[in-house]
């Protein structure tokens, strides 16, 4: 049966009218940005009580189609606006989407030290290994090796790991998803937003058009089932070797956290001390 | 309440993702879109919606029709 009515989780949470996306046939991004509408939905918080933030790169145009209050910012710095939103509103659910480069190049200071805080926003990276926006140059989460337009020889960096980046700053929870497990990755994106303290979901996306065409990966397809093979639940990863995880992805909730103090809440209680009949 | 599932051939973009997990092998791609080969196997598992990446398939909820209305 043909239709041209989007569905029904897909009308209440996208602007439907900048439908389709700007995204690449098979971009993984479009599948998490599916997640982010679920999570959400799941949880049935309003639309108006959810305000995200998005920066600049493939990923950031996520601020243009889903239908919360959102902002579109600067490059790496949609941490720092996400902050002062929070600060201002602090019962509203700040949510931020953001692209490997953008997340831990860039605005790496910025999440770091939100981690650091542990104010109470969910970041969700929309991982894709690569620059795709500008033309596929590698990023900090490149693996060693690997081709992009500015590394035609093979990478010769380390890259991050932002799972591990975010819980050593002290981010109070983290997980790791992908494009291809859907289901899991809702969940950890709904448990990200209810955790009380800053929430790291690092999605693994896929970028057929730039880093899957340079690295010889094969299509969305291919892309997406490497990400099936390779991905290894949390539980099951406890049991095995280093040598038996390597080129693995760990996926589920990798940390948490509670009782650990949140930024706004602390801050009220500095506003708080300094207000009469407080 | 059943459902029914359905193609928005205006937003596909053949990328293949949602005929690759079809589990029933449902779908088919004709000149770089999306078809339903066959909704007789279509066991309504929704993993074609899950996965599509452009909102171009999913399962909507069929309410007050026959079975017949459906197909």
């Amino acid at each position: 049966m043909s239709t041209e009515k989007p569905s029904a989780l897909i009308s209440k949470y996208l602007r439907t009218q900048h439908l389709p996306h700007i995204w690449c046939p098979g971009c993984g991004h479009g599948i998490l940005m599916r997640d982010v509408a679920k999570a959400i939905d799941n949880l049935k918080i309003d639309n108006d009580n959810v305000c995200l933030v998005s920066g600049i790169g493939c990923s950031s145009r996520i601020a243009g189609y889903m239908d919360f209050n959102t902002i579109h910012t600067t490059h790496g710095r949609a941490i720092a606006f996400a902050t002062g939103i929070k600060l201002a509103k602090p019962e509203m659910t700040v949510i931020v989407v953001a692209g490997d480069g953008d997340i831990s190049a860039i605005g790496g200071n910025h999440l770091i030290h939100a981690a650091r805080r542990n104010i109470d926003l969910t970041v969700v990276v929309f991982n894709n290994d690569i620059y795709g926006m500008t033309g596929g140059q590698y990023s900090p989460t490149t693996p060693k090796g690997e081709l992009g337009t500015t590394a035609p020889y093979g990478n010769i960096d380390r890259p991050f790991d932002i799972s591990a980046l975010a819980k050593g700053a002290g981010a109070t929870y983290v997980a790791r998803g992908t494009a291809y497990h859907a289901v899991q990755t809702i969940k950890m994106i709904q448990d990200g937003i209810s955790h009380k303290g800053f929430a790291l979901i690092d999605c693994i996306s896929a970028c057929p058009t730039y880093y899957g065409r340079k690295n010889k990966k094969g299509g969305a397809v291919e892309m997406m089932k490497w990400q099936q093979a390779n991905g290894v639940s949390v539980e099951k990863a406890a049991g095995m070797t280093a040598e038996e995880l390597a080129g693995k992805l760990v996926i589920g909730k990798l940390h948490q956290e509670m009782g650990v103090p949140e930024f706004t809440e602390e801050y009220q209680r500095i506003i708080d001390r300094f207000t009469v009949g407080g | 309440m059943g459902k029914r599932l359905v193609v928005n051939h205006r937003w596909c973009k053949g990328c293949g993702i949602c005929v690759a997990f079809c589990p029933k092998e449902v779908l088919a791609m004709k000149n770089d879109k999306i078809q339903i080969a066959d909704e007789s196997k279509c066991i309504r598992c929704g993993q074609c919606e899950l996965r599509c990446p452009d909102y171009a398939i999913f399962l909507e909820d069929v309410i007050n029709k026959t079975t017949e209305e459906a197909q």
